[in-house]
Order: structure tokens, then C-alpha cells, then sequence
């Protein structure tokens, strides 16, 4: 469990930092989500995807559930995710991070902005639309377009 | 995902955790018989990890490593929950000498509890070094193996690339890669067969293989190769898709000396 904290500990924290902007807040999600993979560590399948990568995203949706001060909605080895790049070493995180980071510069303004609020902000469709006074449909397009440019990118 | 592109926005909503309501229950029945779309799902959370990483920050403070390393040592995994705290019904003139036990009783434990907790604290490091090592020969095995992964072969001057294959082959624990490259594509109700044939000469079966559409094939660690048995020669040979597949019958393909 060492070994695993050095090498994902950065992860999971900047994550749920950058969600709940508390450092307290972050390190409780942080001690969370490595105590739930220490009691159930099959709950990550190797084969769809990096540690790092699963890590990131258990960590994202504790980090929402604590900020919208709800019940975890899934359990952790319900969380299956199919991801290409390699984000098991730091290097390859960081050069992943400063790829996403200038495709968010490259998105349309109110894009960008649809995506971090779903996903950093955990709000829902419904409350984006109401915060920005455009239709549902739009929001919704905006979003998945967004994951899907990511990915797009990725494949090149 | 294609004649599903109703459920793509909805799919990218659930993939974020912000879905509702009925439209979250129709998605989730759709998805219980739909493996397109569980596809799609798998690789919209993939997508939320790249923005995940995007986050980048300051490191956790040291002291969460120690915190963590405290928990996971007192809290292993198959605990259950505490037993109820006995009552005890003794009478008044026996309690103090109930206490001085449970006292020594107590010292025990503790020492006894210290030395789990270490040996735990020494298996979790263990667990996480082999999770990551896991994940490094996954990686390798990928890079052979994978659908995707480029396989180049460099020739010499004008020869044309001929069918040609590697195996890698660890005696003592029965572990064997084959990877080849070139192969002609089978001929209907043919199958690639690998061989591994022992000094005695009786050639073992090691595996049935198709190439993909660029030549490409790959064998690991097929079952039914006895342990430490040694190895003279690899073959690859053309059987009947059909079998029996435990003897060589086809034609010859390749075969190398070890």
C-alpha cells in the first residue's frame, strides 16, 4: 500500500483538491479512496485501463459525492472504465495533463465551461442550463461533445 | 454505439454521475442488454479520466502517508465488525481481581495486536509492489500482443518478409509467448497449430492461433504444457480447423531449434 501511495497519492489529491478546493476536505478523500482499494482491491480490472487512471476517476466521483454531501452513488468496482493512454507513471500524467489542459484552452468558451462545471463541480445538466440560461439540449451536447474531443485527441 | 446515438448525450451525462430520474432508469435498463453502449460508457469515464489528470497540484502533506499506513495496519481487510463489549456479572468481592486479568489480558492483546499490525502493514507493501508489477507485464504483454500494437519486421536488402514467429519460453514455470508476423492468411476450416517439441521428440501441443488481417498472431501461456519440460524446438504447423489438434497431421509452416 506504500508503494501504491507514492506512486498515485499526487493523483488523487490534486483531484480532490481541484473538487473541493479544501485541503482537509482532499485529504480525507484521499485516505478514502486508498482505504477502499486496500479492503477490496479487485475492484479495479487491469485490463481496461490504468490504476492511475480508475484512481482518478473513484477519486473525482468521492470528491463530488462529499461535495454535494451525498451517499457515494456507486460502489468502486462498479466504476469500470476503458481508457487508452498510459497514465500509470507520473511523466506520463503530466504529459497527458498539459495535453488536456491546451484542448480545454482550444474549446469554445461556453464548452469548456459546460465540462468542468459537470464534471469538477459534479452539477447536473439541469442546474447548468438554469446557471446559464441555455436550453438542456445544448448543455447536453456540449458535454459529451467535450469527452469525446479528449478522446479524439487522444487517438491521434 | 451505432443505431444507439439516441443514448450517446444521456450516456455521457450517466458516465459523469449526473443523470436523473427516469431518463437515468431507462438508460440503465437499456445498458443491462446493451453491450455497445456499456462499451461507450467504459470510454466516456476514460474521457473523464483525462480531465481528471488535467488537475494537477500540490502533493499531499506528508503526514497523510502515515495516516493512511496507521489505518490500513489497524484495519485489515477481512475485520469484522467489533464484538459487543461482554457484561459482566460478577459478584462485587471478585472485582478487582477480574480487573488485574482483564489488565494482563489487555498488555497481551496489545502486544499481540502491534505485531499484526506490522506484519499487515508489511503484506499491504508487498500487495501494492506486485499490483504494479502486474501492471508492468500487462503493459509488456500488451505491446505483443495487442490487436492495435504495430508489429514491424526488418528485412535484409530485396527478400520479401517471410512468415516468421518468436517464442519466448520459461521452462520452470511453464510459461510460453509466441508472437508471429507474415503469416498467410488460413484457408477455410484451417488452423494454425504451435508445437513444442521435447528431446524425447513427441511433439506437445501449445496452442491453436489465427493471424489477424495484417499477419499478426500471438500465443500466451497456453494450458497443457507439463512443467519443467525442455525444450529442442518450436513448430508451427496447418491443421484442420476441425482437429484432433494433438498430434501434428497438417503441413509445416516454420519451426526453429531453441
Amino acid at each position: 500500500m506504500a508503494a501504491l501511495y507514492d506512486r498515485y497519492s499526487s493523483i488523487v489529491y490534486s483531484v480532490a483538491l481541484r473538487v473541493l478546493g479544501d485541503t482537509g476536505a482532499a485529504e480525507d478523500i484521499l485516505q478514502d479512496v486508498f482505504m477502499q482499494l486496500w479492503r477490496n482491491p479487485n475492484a479495479f480490472d487491469s485490463n481496461r485501463g490504468s490504476l492511475g487512471a480508475w484512481l482518478a476517476v473513484i477519486t473525482r466521483n468521492r470528491a463530488i459525492d462529499a461535495l454535494r454531501k451525498r451517499r457515494p452513488e456507486n460502489d468502486i468496482e462498479d466504476v469500470v472504465i476503458s481508457v487508452e493512454t498510459d497514465l500509470a507513471s507520473e511523466a506520463d500524467r503530466s504529459r497527458a495533463a498539459e495535453k488536456v489542459r491546451g484542448l480545454l484552452g482550444s474549446m469554445p468558451a461556453a464548452q469548456r465551461s459546460a465540462l468542468e462545471m459537470a464534471y469538477f463541480e459534479g452539477l447536473t445538466h439541469t442546474e447548468i442550463a438554469a446557471k446559464t440560461g441555455e436550453p438542456l439540449g445544448t448543455i447536453k451536447t456540449r458535454i459529451r461533445a467535450g469527452l469525446t474531443t479528449l478522446r479524439k485527441a487522444f487517438q491521434e | 454505439m451505432s443505431g444507439h446515438e439516441q443514448y450517446a448525450e444521456d450516456l455521457a451525462l450517466y458516465a459523469l454521475g449526473s443523470l436523473q430520474g427516469e431518463d437515468r432508469a431507462n438508460l440503465e435498463k437499456h445498458l443491462d442488454s446493451c453491450s455497445g453502449c456499456r462499451q461507450e460508457l467504459e470510454a466516456l469515464r476514460g474521457d473523464g479520466a483525462l480531465l481528471a489528470v488535467s488537475a494537477t497540484g500540490p502533493k499531499p502533506p506528508q503526514r497523510s502517508r502515515q495516516r493512511l499506513l496507521d489505518a490500513v495496519a489497524s484495519d485489515p481487510r477481512d475485520s469484522s465488525s467489533p464484538a459487543p463489549a461482554r457484561r459482566f456479572n460478577v459478584w462485587a468481592f471478585f472485582g478487582w481481581a477480574a480487573a488485574v486479568g482483564m489488565f494482563l489480558v489487555v498488555i497481551q492483546l496489545r502486544r499481540q495486536n502491534v505485531s499484526l499490525q506490522e506484519a499487515v502493514s508489511s503484506l499491504g507493501a508487498v500487495v501494492g509492489s506486485q499490483t504494479i508489477e502486474m501492471e508492468n507485464a500487462r503493459r509488456v504483454v500488451d505491446t505483443l500482443t495487442a490487436p492495435d500494437a504495430q508489429a514491424v519486421t526488418l528485412v535484409a536488402g530485396k527478400n520479401p518478409p517471410q512468415p516468421q514467429g518468436k517464442a519466448f519460453y520459461l521452462r520452470n514455470r511453464s510459461g510460453l509467448v509466441f508472437v508471429a508476423n507474415n503469416l498467410a492468411p488460413l484457408p477455410p476450416d484451417k488452423i494454425y497449430e504451435l508445437w513444442l517439441i521435447p528431446p524425447d521428440g513427441k511433439p506437445i501441443a501449445a496452442g491453436l492461433f489465427k493471424p489477424d488481417a495484417k499477419g499478426n498472431a500471438s500465443v500466451i501461456n497456453p494450458p497443457g504444457i507439463p512443467a519443467g519440460v525442455e525444450a529442442k524446438t518450436f513448430a508451427v504447423t496447418l491443421e484442420s480447423a476441425t482437429g484432433p489438434h494433438d498430434a501434428p497431421r497438417g503441413t509445416g509452416v516454420m519451426a526453429g531449434g531453441a
